[in-house]
């Protein structure tokens, strides 16, 4: 992306009019995001049990565990009759599926479509390169804990990991969820500055704004 | 197809380029990918559009770098293997063939004979397993998502007959320096054969399906022409420059394993469009079935499958360089390995076919292009971005 | 193939010719005499395919080695041009009017050896790494696992099980390195 488009500056109008516009500041919101306390009431529970039942996936394969989540979608394994489908924007999915390790360029992309998704929305980790760097500890482009940068419900360790170990932990992850442990984006919210100090300490090039949303 | 009026506007700049003046409120500044469903892989295209017609491309890559070439080179060098195959991920085999023999060249290893045939099994397997996922993504690229469901359950049976063999579905690892770790376990080629037909049966309800349906052809003919001419100019290898009337296949210029001994024909096309390069990998999937069973019946059952080999821990290699090739479904992959004479190699670079499809050749096709039909463009070069940025 | 490298050697300073096989020979050429043999192999010998470009870095040396593999697929043969050159002020000639997809190859050996090709389009904007601060990484002397360590917030327990270390201790503890 070109740097000048990101700056300040006057833009002329179809219509002629001169503006200033500012794309850092104009076009996002300026505020922290907030705590919202999940209620202890029933319907609380029935809210869970609905979020926990219609689990839309963020379709970015963000590295090579992709390529497992394609036969996931096939008749073979079938993900749907679990309620999960992938949807093609942030604004519309609740859960991210971490397909493997992050280059430092994917990772800047991966925090922009996480704060532009709804809450409560849930990550899910896949691959050992996730928890440790995995095959990739060593390399200057990858990160090596996904939990410094984001809020991490769940792991599915492997590399990689079946098909039917994406179902378990899914699976998994829908029992979290009804037991109201998903809450990933309130831990977001709450250690807000501590997660965007270390997004800032690895992405050198930061070009993007505060606050996504 | 190309708007007749495009010659008048935009103006050209002297190198053919359109000239384009964001300012003026006549382009739009569109970017497709890296979050984007109908990318392959994890790319991005900075398309400049003129009404729905795209003006200027620039492909970003470099999401996925990983950094294997510094990696592999503070490994040694049967380290090397289990990293080697994360390179190209819907074809691991190549990475292992590729790397396992310029090792063997550099130190003078003799594979045996049953090796060499379990080899070339594998890869003709994965080139099927590649071929039977870029069904699936050319066809929802043009929005037959049904013919993808297809292609990925007939991909998934070959996975299960590379996890009877090796034990993994996506890397196989089966090919280590000196030979194979295994030759076929029983009963395989029965399984095989029962795949194969039902393969088949895929392939010619796909023919039906996908290669006389109204909307891909109409979609698909005449996108992405590429010139003969060009061919060298832009590294274009495999279908790509077989549907330009090229006859380079790697298989039968350079035979490597025991090609020389299968029955193959090269298939070339002539219009050059994505037509006809969906054409081609139609026809080399029958062509792969048609090798594997060639392989299945004349391969040794039994024999020495791994040759004799120095302590591979300690394994020191003496300064040389070399360059090897093989065939995959994208065009011609390669390893260019340095070593210096300790344990570990000095360079090893990897040249994947979609590293000139994808950025060099793409910006050049894509101009012109409209835009719901960028994704099949790009699927119909057949491009994997691990490769490019490795 | 033979009689190909005997003309060659007569125009230009060839040294170190390696003939790995029968169709694939590796040779030495000067700096300055790197991109007249190329442009003659290419329009001449119909070597018409550009297969890879790479750098190899020779740090005890101070070279970078330069590759250029060409492909003439009529004789079916391969010739890989090496070219050294100084490592502390490392520039080359750019062939991307010989080929267009060299200037992919040109701005990633400029990002990641450092390498400079004037004249290359799009050289110096960034291929592959974004905001990168440190000396480029394939260079030998960028250690990528002491950056990882400081950077990437490794999880303790990982040291560990490094191989090499494992093995120095476990299978080969008389083995001193």
């Amino acid at each position: 992306m070109d740097k000048k488009d990101l700056k300040k500056r006057t833009v002329t109008t179809p219509d002629g009019k001169k503006i200033e516009v500012d794309p850092m500041k104009d076009y996002f919101s300026q505020a922290k995001p907030k705590i919202h306390k999940p209620g202890k009431t029933v319907f609380e529970k029935f809210l869970d049990w609905a979020r926990a039942e219609s689990l839309w996936i963020l379709g970015f394969g963000t590295g090579c565990g992709a390529i497992e989540m394609r036969p996931l979608m096939t008749p073979r394994f079938d993900a749907f009759r679990y309620g999960i489908q992938w949807r093609p924007t942030p604004r519309q999915s609740n859960v991210f599926v971490i397909a493997g390790y992050l280059s430092v360029k994917t990772l800047k992309r991966v925090i922009r479509s996480y704060e532009q998704m709804q809450g409560p929305k849930y990550v899910v980790a896949l691959g050992s390169c996730t928890i440790n760097g995995g095959m990739y500890w060593d390399s200057y482009n990858t990160i090596n804990r996904l939990d410094y940068y984001l809020p991490v419900d769940i792991y599915i360790a492997g590399c990689m990991p079946r098909p039917e170990s994406l179902l378990a932990g899914f699976e998994e992850l829908k029992k979290l969820i009804k037991q109201g442990k998903g809450e990933g984006a309130n831990i977001y919210a709450e250690k807000f500055d501590w997660y965007k100090n270390n997004q800032k300490q690895i992405i050198k090039d930061w070009d993007m704004p505060d606050y996504n949303w | 197809m190309k708007n007749k009026y495009r010659d008048k506007f935009p103006a050209k700049n002297p190198d053919g380029t359109n000239q384009i003046d964001l300012n003026s409120h006549k382009f739009i500044k569109v970017w497709q990918g890296p979050n984007h469903p109908g990318i392959t892989g994890n790319m991005s295209l900075e398309l400049i559009l003129q009404g729905d017609e795209v003006m200027d491309c620039k492909t970003h890559v470099g999401y996925l770098h990983r950094g294997f070439e510094k990696l592999m080179e503070r490994r040694r060098f049967i380290q090397c293997f289990p990293i080697c195959v994360r390179i190209a991920v819907p074809e691991p085999d190549f990475n292992e063939y590729c790397l396992s023999s310029t090792f063997e060249e550099l130190a003078g290893i003799e594979i045996p004979e049953a090796a060499k045939w379990m080899r070339t099994l594998l890869l003709e397997m994965t080139r099927l397993a590649s071929f039977l996922m870029w069904i699936g993504g050319q066809s929802a690229a043009f929005g037959l998502g049904v013919i993808a469901q297809w292609g990925n359950y007939a991909r998934d049976l070959m996975l299960d007959r590379f996890e009877e063999i090796s034990g993994g579905r996506i890397y196989h690892m089966h090919m280590i320096p000196g030979g194979v770790r295994g030759l076929t376990p029983d009963g395989f080629e029965k399984r095989m054969e029962d795949n194969l037909r039902e393969i088949e049966e895929i392939m010619s309800d796909i023919d039906k399906t996908l290669f006389n349906n109204a909307i891909f052809k109409k979609r698909s003919v005449g996108l992405g022409y590429i010139d003969p001419e060009i061919v060298d100019k832009y590294g274009v290898t495999g279908p790509n420059a077989r549907a330009a009337g090229i006859p380079k296949d790697v298989r039968k210029d350079y035979p490597y394993l025991v090609y020389d001994k299968l029955d193959f024909d090269v298939i070339t096309g002539k219009d050059s469009d994505a037509f006809t390069r969906a054409d081609i990998r139609r026809k080399e999937i029958l062509t792969s079935i048609d090798l594997i069973r060639q392989i299945m019946t004349r391969m040794p059952k039994t024999g020495d499958f791994i040759a004799k080999m120095p302590n591979v821990l300690h394994w020191k290699i003496p300064k040389n360089e070399t360059y090897i090739r093989a065939e995959c479904t994208r065009g011609e992959f390669g390893y260019y390995t340095v070593t210096d004479g300790s344990k570990y190699p000095r360079r090893i670079n990897v040249r994947g076919p979609s590293y000139t499809h994808a950025v060099a050749l793409m910006e050049k096709l894509a101009i012109d292009v409209n835009i719901a039909d960028v994704a099949g463009l790009m699927v119909s070069l057949h491009t994997y971005p691990p490769e490019i940025e490795r | 193939m033979k009689e190909l490298i005997k003309r060659l050697e007569q125009n230009f300073q060839i040294s170190n010719i390696v003939w790995q096989r029968e169709n694939e020979v590796f040779l030495t050429v000067e700096k300055t005499d790197a991109v007249p043999l190329i442009t003659q192999l290419n329009h001449y010998e119909s070597f018409t395919h550009l297969v890879i470009m790479t750098a190899v870095d020779w740090l005890e040396a101070g070279k970078f080695q330069l590759t250029y593999l060409l492909n003439n697929n009529e004789i079916k043969a391969d010739i890989g041009i090496r070219v050294l050159l100084d490592r502390e002020k490392a520039e080359m000639k750019s062939i991307h009017h010989l080929w267009v997809t060299a200037a992919t190859y040109q701005r990633e050996l400029h990002e990641m050896f450092g390498i400079d090709f004037p004249g290359s389009p799009r050289v110096d904007e960034p291929f592959i790494l974004e905001g990168w601060q440190e000396i480029p990484p394939y260079r030998r002397d960028f250690d990528t696992k002491k950056y990882s360590e400081k950077t990437y917030f490794p999880r303790p327990g990982r040291s560990t099980n490094d191989p090499q270390e494992y093995m120095k201790k476990k299978l080969y503890p008389e083995e001193s390195e």
